[in-house]
């Protein structure tokens, strides 16, 4: 078991307005609705999820960027609430943006794109920014770090602009990472490094990670728990080699059959796949999200009532009445009132 | 028996503000009847300028362009442009582009766009007369046929991508060359999507070359896979002995870096970069980052033939006059 509990989320709902002609009020679209974890010290999570699931919504409420409309973040013991607490919140968590290239100011150079954040928070002395820019840049291993003090970012390849997207994020010493999409810009041959980079930073700093993927592939080796998200709920909750070993939800079971692994069996046999789509955002289904996909929902059951988070093994959390009789977890997801 | 399309040394140069760029450099390929060939390779190694090459569709600044690309035994080098666009594309050879969700016409109703190959090859006349096609094309790749009438914006994006088929088999060429057909696309988009083209292949017995970055992706389709380095091919063969135990470091390196669900074995990242298009090095290009480096290295390596295919390495070069 990792450290103390840095995280704490229960209930969590990002909404987004949606309106007629930018005015009239036409409804929510519900991107995180009900979400509840936990995030222990120096533990790497990976969030995980199609496209629209809201992971990225997610992503940006765990960094202040959005706020949520709905729900509770404890950070080291102390609920958030005003704008002040968020704000020095801000300041303990670092972003691991998905496009390296669009995330680096072209114009700047590696060494002013590591001050400005030194800068921001006052650091006056310019001798110890220059000390932590190097010492930055030694730890995500672009080295020597004189070499690359004066290149801008389009002087580097893919892995490296990742690299120093990482150097930013971690150069104030945050306590929390949140990487969206870190690798999915990468070539193949280079996801294998930044994913081992972020790997190894987290565990000598103990770092806690977020880390948000829609490849499930890259989980197994680089975090220590998965939370599955299917249309703004988390459907699964477990460590790492339990879910890929028994995965008890549906929608879970559903994406780990579809992901190949090399291997040249694969071109003689069709992967099954559920029907349909996910659902829309603004009206979701009743009862569980993924009922009219599901090939196991149970009638008059999974079509009314939303499930809740059963605890099907030691820190094994599935929101599936597949598994009515286990214990009730205890931030079990919130139903609320709309926010109007 | 002869393969359904031979590529011969196909070079293929860009002329740039900073020079020459070999982005296609002496490649040899086949791809067999009703066979699916995989070209795996790292961005920037000339994957998508072999499939531009192939289908002839090149930019204004070429600078080189010649090989042999021989389709059905017939060398469409020799071909006018004319005559290639009247013959061969869309109707022997045609083409899925990368990200091809967002490379449909955004004014064309999805009924139009589909049946632009068969105005092309002059095969009808009226657009009633191509309703019927169009819409046989749209059920085989799983398209409702409701959606004809739509624009592309209305789709989604694996909806999109199985329209930009259902074009590109209209004729029902015996060669698609897909581009990155699922890149951007969600995991369980991604698993129809590839379930569609396996169907595909089994019904219509079409061939495809598929480009690619992705070595998982490759497995699911490929019967065939071909390594590109460099603007080089550096490894041909079945993809059976490339996923089990592949030959040239390089398709070892590639091979060991992918990161995998199911493998107990962590990946190996594959340290340093592709050399510079613009300059290759004399030797083996792949020489600087090899871990099997040994002095024959500084001299361009053989094609040395092995069972099913070839492998551009000095190490078997070595072998073979060993074994002699």
């Amino acid at each position: 078991m990792p450290g103390d509990l840095l995280l704490r989320v229960r209930g969590l709902a990002t909404w987004y307005e949606l309106r007629r002609w930018g005015l009239f009020h036409q409804g929510w679209v519900r991107a995180v609705d009900g979400v509840s974890f936990h995030l222990y010290q120096g533990e790497a999570v990976a969030v995980v999820g199609e496209s629209g699931c809201g992971k990225s919504t997610l992503a940006r409420t765990l960094l202040g960027l959005v706020r949520p409309v709905r729900g509770e973040v404890w950070f080291e013991g102390r609920l958030l609430q005003t704008t002040e607490d968020w704000r020095a919140y801000r300041r303990r968590v670092g972003y691991v943006q998905q496009d390296p290239y669009g995330a680096l100011p072209p114009f700047m150079t590696v060494r002013r794109i590591l001050e400005e954040p030194l800068v921001v928070n006052g650091v006056r002395s310019a001798s110890e920014r220059r000390a932590r820019v190097v010492e930055a840049l030694e730890a995500v291993q672009l080295v020597p770090p004189q070499e690359f003090l004066l290149r801008f970012p389009h002087m580097l390849s893919g892995g490296q602009q990742q690299r120093l997207v990482v150097a930013r994020a971690v150069i104030l010493g945050p306590r929390l990472l949140v990487a969206d999409e870190p690798v999915s810009m990468l070539d193949a041959s280079v996801r294998a490094e930044v994913l081992q980079l972020l790997r190894a930073l987290q565990r000598q700093r103990a770092l806690s990670v977020v880390y948000i993927t829609h490849d499930l592939s890259t989980v197994r080796h680089f975090c220590d728990r998965v939370l599955v998200m299917y249309a703004g709920k988390l459907v699964e909750q477990a460590p790492v080699g339990e879910l890929l070993r028994d995965p008890k939800h549906p929608y879970t079971q559903a994406l780990l059959a579809a992901i190949p692994d090399p291997d040249p069996e694969n071109a003689t046999r069709l992967r099954p796949v559920p029907p349909g789509e996910p659902p829309s955002l603004v009206r979701p289904p009743a009862g569980c999200r993924f009922h009219p996909r599901c090939p196991a929902a149970i009638p008059g059951v999974c079509d009314r009532k939303e499930p809740l988070d059963f605890e099907v093994g030691p820190r094994h959390l599935s929101a599936c009445w597949l598994h009515e009789g286990a214990v009730v977890a205890e931030a079990a997801s919130v139903a609320g009132a709309d926010p109007s | 028996m002869e393969p359904l399309l031979r590529v011969e040394d196909l070079r293929l140069y860009f002329r740039t503000a900073s020079g020459l760029v070999r982005a296609v450099d002496g490649v040899h390929l086949e791809v067999g009847r009703g066979r699916t060939v995989a070209v795996l390779g790292e961005s920037g190694c000339g994957k998508t300028s072999l499939a531009r090459a192939v289908l002839r569709l090149l930019p204004r600044n070429v600078a080189h362009y010649s090989g042999r690309v021989v389709l059905d035994g017939q060398d469409l080098m020799g071909l006018s442009e004319e005559q290639f666009r009247q013959r061969v594309r869309w109707a022997r050879l045609s083409f899925v582009p990368q990200a091809a969700m967002n490379s449909l016409n955004p004014v064309l109703r999805i009924r139009d766009q589909v049946a632009e190959p068969l105005w092309l090859a002059g095969l009808v006349r009226r657009p009633e007369e191509a309703q019927e096609q169009v819409e046989a094309a749209l059920r085989r790749v799983g398209v409702p046929v409701d959606f004809a009438d739509r624009y592309p914006f209305e789709l989604s994006g694996g909806m999109r991508q199985r329209v930009a088929i259902a074009m590109a088999l209209i004729l029902r060429p015996p060669l698609v060359v897909l581009d990155e057909p699922t890149s951007a696309l969600d995991v369980l988009t991604q698993a129809n999507l590839l379930n569609l083209l396996k169907t595909l292949r089994w019904e219509l017995g079409t061939s495809f070359l598929l480009i690619t970055h992705d070595v998982a992706t490759a497995s699911e389709l490929a019967d065939d896979v071909a390594v590109m380095y460099a603007g080089q091919v550096v490894e041909f063969g079945p993809a059976e002995r490339f996923f089990r135990q592949p030959l040239h470091p390089y398709a070892r390196a590639l091979r060991a870096s992918v990161v995998s669900l199911r493998e107990e074995r962590p990946p190996t990242p594959l340290p340093g970069r592709p050399p510079s298009l613009l300059s290759p090095p004399e030797g083996c290009r792949f020489a600087d980052r090899c871990p099997e480096r040994f002095d024959p290295c500084g001299q361009p390596p053989p094609q040395v033939s092995v069972e099913g295919g070839c492998v551009m390495c000095w190490l078997y070069a070595q072998e073979a006059s060993r074994a002699r």
